[in-house]
């Protein structure tokens, strides 16, 4: 199964029953999988007049109770940041996959890039929160975007999978456990009456129960700044207590969350950080250089956003230098050297996509960083 | 239509407000309608969509619809700030995507009535895109459409409705482009139930938005209203009450007429023509989705929506249901 495919089912798994989404390589094959496989399990797939339609429409979905995602590559991003920033504000849990191609604009719709990620961090407008997560091959494709919809509904956020055309593309064995081995978070509704229920006011997670249409609860939703009821309110006061929990709701989780995988970190005088098909690479590169001599880590990331600083800082303590490789001009890396705070050197591999790194490029970053 | 305050009681259903019978003194019949906490609104004098709430609640009321099963979901601008006001699961969005977002909406509650109540820049400039796919897809929404020919929230700039010559903040020398005819648009998109009025025809505006609410479809009631402040001032139309003198003199009703014949000059001296233009029957989105898959899938088609919901024909009783 191919990764697009593994993450429609991944979806299925989750108990996504609703997703909308426009045309765009290299994603369709998920919502083609969608479509036909959700009318066999209670599901609907929508194909609407663009990605800013797909984008809002899944936000009325899980409103009117269900899970809900859509699926895009870069260009097709671009046009969903406004409504990543409403779902962010009004605190509607759903799934964005976004599969990596190489731009900017139309760019190489057929080839891969990993030139998004600063996109998943910064791309709405104003301060949010982010949860980004990369899988490097068709197992995880599944499995993250399971997590990814158990993420949603924790933090009641909008998350995104952040995959690549190559993992999207990829053939590989992917194993479906059963149903009941899979953890699912379920909604989590308020257990409190009309009258009682305050759709805005957080407990101590910081995260309030949801409601949806036809509960009585005659809840309002607004992308506006807004009380603890739900109605605008314009004033700096609330405005500073609202963004600041939408914030700290996801931050204060980051250590909880820093999915990853690590490789022989103790006691190495490299470490090479990296994240999605790069990692595949990188794995080659450091299997070459340990067979040279030279110690090298491997860190790898599943987790993107929130950036697992403490997780990047004790791996980096003791190493002469990080490699971070990306099929982008250097935007991890930033986050690499902002955690390092000059302490440990930072060497970028770049690339600007269209293809994978050759793994000699990252072994000769590894042999100038053991220097 | 006189007695309409009544008919929705029986409709009502647990932890709504006490009837007007319990409460102390006169009460207004379609208080119970708006969020009290919300008043007073941010509508200037002379608007006219005040009145076209009234308009919609008294057909909510006329339809019996019970308020939690309603959802009304708005766009951003004036009108955009409707569904804030109604003492329902309310919506407001992004600007000019409240039909897409009704769309998810909708087709995962089909025990749920969904409203869209928004105005012409947001739903036929920036949402212009959505609006004709919406009218061709036929998922069950009704859409209310305040016309009042400009954009009053960020202070009168032209809209795809605006009259030739006409005077905006953006056309300080008058209007260069050719306003939408916006029945004939939706018409030829396919919507089923299209309708337009102004905020003179208080009754035949409710009967119509309580019509298109019990129609089965894509229906489409467009609200042509004054805006005194950002566009009637500039445009020599006098104030509030000027305007609906015009709507008074120069309307005629034309049920049944061509909507490409529907268009008119607001800033001339012709006829507005008004009325209900088309009501036909076309299979709505999910009763054609799930008629295809029982077809093709047979016993192995799940029906879509939550397990716990109620089945979209149960809607059909209610929205059937005139007094």
């Amino acid at each position: 199964m191919d990764g697009d495919h593994a993450a429609a089912e991944g979806a299925l798994a989750a108990g996504c029953r609703f997703a909308a989404g426009y045309p765009i390589t290299p994603s369709t094959e998920i919502v083609e999988r969608l479509a036909a496989r959700f009318p066999l399990v209670g599901g609907l797939f929508v194909q609407m007049e663009d990605e800013i339609a797909s984008s809002i429409a899944i936000q009325g979905a899980v409103w009117g109770g269900v899970k809900a995602m859509t699926v895009s590559s870069g260009p097709g991003m671009s046009l969903m940041m406004e409504h990543i920033g409403y779902a962010v504000m009004t605190e509607t849990p759903c799934v964005f996959v976004d599969v990596q191609r190489a731009g900017p604009s139309t760019g190489l719709p057929t080839l891969p890039a990993q030139a998004d990620m600063m996109q998943a961090r910064w791309g709405p407008h104003g301060d949010c929160p982010a949860v980004a997560l990369c899988p490097n091959s068709p197992q995880e494709a599944f499995d993250l975007t399971i997590t990814a919809f158990n993420l949603a509904e924790r933090f009641r956020t909008p998350v995104l999978l952040m995959m690549d055309e190559c993992v999207g593309h990829m053939l590989e064995k992917v194993v479906i456990p059963a149903a009941e081995e899979i953890e699912i978070e379920p909604r989590r509704y308020t257990d409190k009456g009309p009258g009682e229920y305050v759709p805005y006011r957080a407990g101590d997670d910081l995260v309030p129960a949801m409601s949806r249409v036809g509960l009585g609860h005659r809840f309002h939703v607004t992308g506006l700044t807004h009380d603890e009821r739900g109605y605008p309110a314009m004033s700096a006061d609330v405005h500073d207590r609202l963004v600041r929990r939408l914030v700290a709701k996801v931050a204060r989780a980051a250590d909880d969350i820093a999915f990853h995988e690590a490789d022989g970190i103790d006691g190495a005088d490299v470490l090479v950080l990296s994240y999605g098909i790069t990692s595949r690479v990188a794995a080659r590169a450091i299997e070459c250089a340990r067979e040279g001599g030279t110690r090298v880590g491997h860190l790898r990331l599943k987790t993107i956003w929130p950036f697992p600083d403490r997780l990047v800082e004790r791996a980096l303590s003791g190493v002469r230098a990080a490699v971070v490789p990306e099929l982008n001009l250097g935007q991890i890396s930033l986050e690499v050297q902002r955690v390092a705070a000059g302490r440990t050197r930072v060497v970028p591999v770049t690339h600007a996509g269209g293809a994978v790194h050759q793994p000699a490029a990252i072994e000769g970053a590894i042999a100038e960083a053991a220097r | 239509m006189t007695t309409t305050q009544t008919r929705g009681h029986a409709g009502r259903s647990a932890g709504e407000p006490a009837a007007p019978a319990e409460a102390a003194g006169p009460v207004n019949p379609v208080e119970r309608y708006l969020r009290k906490d919300r008043l007073p609104h941010i509508w200037c004098a002379g608007c006219g969509i005040g009145t076209s709430v009234n308009c919609f609640t008294r057909a909510v009321d006329s339809c019996g619809i019970p308020l939690d099963k309603i959802a009304v979901v708005s766009g951003i601008g004036c009108t955009g700030r409707v569904a804030g006001y109604l003492n329902v699961d309310s919506f407001h969005t992004t600007h000019g995507r409240p039909l897409p977002f009704a769309t998810g909406l909708k087709l995962a509650g089909p025990g749920q009535k969904v409203v869209v109540y928004s105005g012409d820049g947001d739903l036929v400039a920036i949402g212009g895109n959505h609006l004709i796919h919406a009218c061709r897809r036929n998922v069950d929404l009704t859409v209310i459409c305040v016309n009042n020919f400009t954009y009053g929230m960020t202070g009168g700039q032209v809209a795809p409705t605006t009259p030739v010559d006409a005077i905006a903040t953006t056309t300080p020398y008058g209007n260069l482009e050719e306003p939408f005819n916006l029945p004939h648009l939706v018409d030829s998109s396919g919507a089923v139930y299209v309708a337009r009025w102004t905020t003179y025809h208080v009754r035949q505006l409710q009967k119509s938005i309580a019509e298109a609410m019990r129609k089965r479809g894509f229906s489409f009631v467009e609200v042509l209203s004054p805006c005194p402040t950002l566009y009637g001032r500039r445009n020599r139309l006098g104030d509030g009450l000027a305007m609906q003198r015009l709507f008074k003199d120069r309307c005629v009703v034309k049920n049944g007429a061509l909507t490409r014949e529907a268009d008119f000059d607001l800033g001339g001296s012709g006829p507005i023509p008004v009325g209900t233009f088309v009501n036909r029957d076309r299979p709505a989105f999910l009763d054609r989705y799930s008629a295809l898959m029982r077809k093709e899938l047979g016993d192995r088609f799940v029906p879509f929506g939550r397990p716990d919901a109620e089945e979209h024909t149960e809607a059909a009783h209610w929205v059937g249901a005139e007094g």
